[in-house]
């Protein structure tokens, strides 16, 4: 479960002044559901989910993961998510498998646990065959396997995807779309951040729709539909941003 | 803190590391083979080229002295010299180092020795060459050999006792044992060696695991781990401060190893004994122990600024005066008449270079050595503490 609480975050730019990246945003991830944040560039979906990951620490407000406040425990938040996005990059020097192993270690995994949960994730993304190469030497989609692979070792309840299928080709981002439903099915909290309508609409259980940090609209997507009066998410989304100017 | 946390982190930085070609040759390429040709390649050549110039006979020129047959011949017969044909353009000839150098003998010289009255030689040479002053020491050898001959005649023939000239001798004997004569001759250089490849070991490791680490955008996936901020910084320094461990090892290792060999070729080449020079392990490993805190205190460094800039170009663009910054106190060790004290001991580097000196030639002043010690860690805690806090920051983290 990941509830968001009024978080907010402001950067100071000597340039722009005061930008605020996330305003006042509040919403609730229930487990067993995908929820999607859906804006465009520059919205702050990035800054939200870091915040929620804690790499970011929020200007006010808070937000707790399966329970873990980031503010007060953002060890504890980071022990239980798993966070994909495709800046996530990987060490070029490291095999996959080393590449796994040591964010594995870092999770805390005993030896003996690694090394089953390693063999099942292996088995389950078919990476066996580039387990013992190095990711400098791997393709796009080999490398956003093993970056799966990196958030699941520890088998995390929440997963945080940022843009995860950004710049990739169809068949991988097929592959990053059936993992995030995957997770669905596994019974984790499942958030996920998104410029592409189509993906929102195909995966999403409820949809966020964010714009200049706030955002202005919640629901399923029939909700959504409703209250804009219109069918195609593309006109639902540019409705309720031209209505909130 | 946690020491499991830091280790992992270590544990995999440094198997990224030595997979990695250019940490291998600023970690061991460097030191194992740079110094030997600073020590022995450079030395050795330098004495080749003085024994090679010494063996050649040099060209001079004798201008004048037509009406002094007997110091003419005796120059013609000299071993040490070859003589020119006299040429009115001779300053040219030396300048262009057709000859090495020019003796000018006056009108009567022969007669004025003969005679007793006061008379000369002028002898121009070409000021810092090396062969021009090879010639210039034959021609003034020569004629001070002529000046002490004429002497003794002259006390002779006027029934003067030739100690007359000599009241008093003076000799020099060195008292110092060799190891102080080594200490003194390559004390101040070899700290600086030391201290310049501590740096060079630290300084790549220290840009590709921050710098570097985002400009491939690995941070963020490191961020995203349960490993407090501080185990991140700890195990990523312990790294850079193992590579800059490494070099400086093996740069003292190398140095021995080069000042040995350099201390035999030197000998063979003098074509006598063994020269006077010695250098022992125990003063090699406490010159390490000193530097410990001085690479610690480099890694932190190196690691706040790699941190800080946003690429590994920028990292080395702040590094480059750092370095510049290093060498400055190093080189002033080497000034002479720079002698530690309490003031100096407290100014970092340029007291370690001065105490490593004095550690090289045998003398350990222990409050001196105690004081510089604790004043490096200090110093050391300190650029790791602003470390810790840079990496703690989000605008430096995320600094883009």
């Amino acid at each position: 479960m990941i509830e968001a609480r009024e978080l907010t975050k402001v950067f100071r730019d000597k340039k722009r002044g005061e930008i605020r990246a996330v305003d006042r945003v509040s919403f609730r991830c229930e487990p067993g559901r995908i929820f999607g944040l859906l804006g465009v560039n520059g919205a702050g979906k990035t800054t939200c989910l870091r915040t929620l990951a804690t790499i970011l620490r929020p200007s006010s407000g808070t937000a707790s993961v399966h329970g873990y406040d980031v503010l007060r425990q953002p060890e504890k938040v980071r022990s239980h998510i798993g966070f994909l996005s495709t800046a996530t990059a990987l060490y070029g020097r490291l095999t996959a498998r080393e590449m796994v192993e040591y964010f594995g270690r870092l999770q805390g995994l005993s030896e003996a646990l690694l090394r089953e949960r390693l063999d099942a994730i292996f088995a389950e993304l078919d990476m066996h065959e580039f387990g013992d190469r190095r990711c400098d030497k791997l393709s796009t989609g080999m490398k956003q396997k093993v970056s799966i692979a990196c958030t699941l070792v520890h088998d995390p309840p929440v997963m945080i995807f940022d843009e995860p299928t950004n710049g990739l080709d169809v068949l991988i981002s097929r592959t990053v779309l059936n993992f995030i439903r995957h997770c669905r099915q596994r019974g984790k909290t499942v958030i996920f951040s998104t410029h592409v309508m189509r993906e929102a609409e195909k995966l999403c259980d409820t949809i966020a729709l964010i714009h200049h940090g706030a955002i202005l609209a919640e629901g399923t997507l029939a909700q959504l539909r409703e209250r804009a009066g219109a069918q195609d998410l593309e006109d639902v989304f540019i409705s309720i941003v031209e209505g909130s100017r | 803190m946690s020491l499991r946390h830091i280790f992992i982190v270590y544990r995999k930085e440094l198997l990224d590391l030595l997979r990695d070609r250019r940490t291998i040759i600023s970690m061991i390429v460097v030191p194992v083979f740079i110094i030997p040709v600073l020590m022995t390649g450079v030395g050795g050549a330098a004495v080749k080229i003085v024994i090679k110039a010494q063996q050649q006979i040099p060209d001079v020129m004798v201008l004048g002295g037509e009406d002094s047959p007997a110091t003419l011949a005796a120059l013609r017969a000299l071993r040490t010299v070859k003589l020119a044909p006299p040429s009115a353009d001779f300053t040219n000839l030396i300048t262009e180092k057709t000859i090495r150098a020019a003796v000018a003998i006056p009108k009567g010289f022969d007669a004025a020795l003969q005679s007793g009255e006061p008379t000369g030689v002028q002898i121009y040479i070409y000021e810092g060459e090396l062969r021009s002053s090879i010639g210039a020491k034959a021609l003034e050898s020569f004629f001070q050999d002529l000046r002490e001959r004429t002497v003794r005649e002259r006390m002779a023939a006027r029934n003067v006792p030739e100690m007359l000239l000599h009241p008093l001798n003076i000799r020099q004997t060195n008292v110092a044992p060799p190891k102080k004569v080594s200490g003194n001759l390559l004390g101040s250089i070899i700290p600086y060696l030391i201290i310049l490849m501590c740096m060079t070991g630290a300084l790549y490791p220290a840009v590709d695991l921050t710098a570097g680490e985002k400009e491939r955008g690995t941070m963020e996936t490191l961020l995203c781990s349960p490993v407090a901020r501080t185990d991140l910084v700890l195990g990523k320094c312990a790294m850079v401060l193992t590579a800059s461990l490494v070099t400086t090892l093996l740069s003292l290792g190398s140095t021995g190893a080069s000042f040995m060999l350099a201390k035999k070729m030197a000998a063979g080449m003098a074509g006598g004994g063994e020269l006077p020079l010695t250098m022992d392990v125990s003063s090699l490993a406490a010159v390490f122990v000193m530097m410990l805190p001085v690479a610690i205190f480099f890694s932190a460094t190196m690691l706040a600024i790699g941190l800080f800039s946003r690429s590994s170009k920028e990292a080395q663009s702040y590094l480059q005066p750092l370095l510049i910054l290093t060498i400055l106190p190093a080189v002033a060790s080497l000034l002479p008449g720079v002698e530690l004290n309490y003031r100096l001991s407290l100014i970092p580097v340029l007291n370690v270079s001065l105490v490593c000196k004095e550690i090289l030639s045998g003398t350990f002043h222990w409050n001196y050595i105690a004081l510089i010690f604790a004043s490096t860690c200090v110093y050391a805690f300190a650029a790791l503490s602003v470390a810790v806090a840079l990496f703690k920051r989000e605008s430096v983290l995320f600094r883009t």
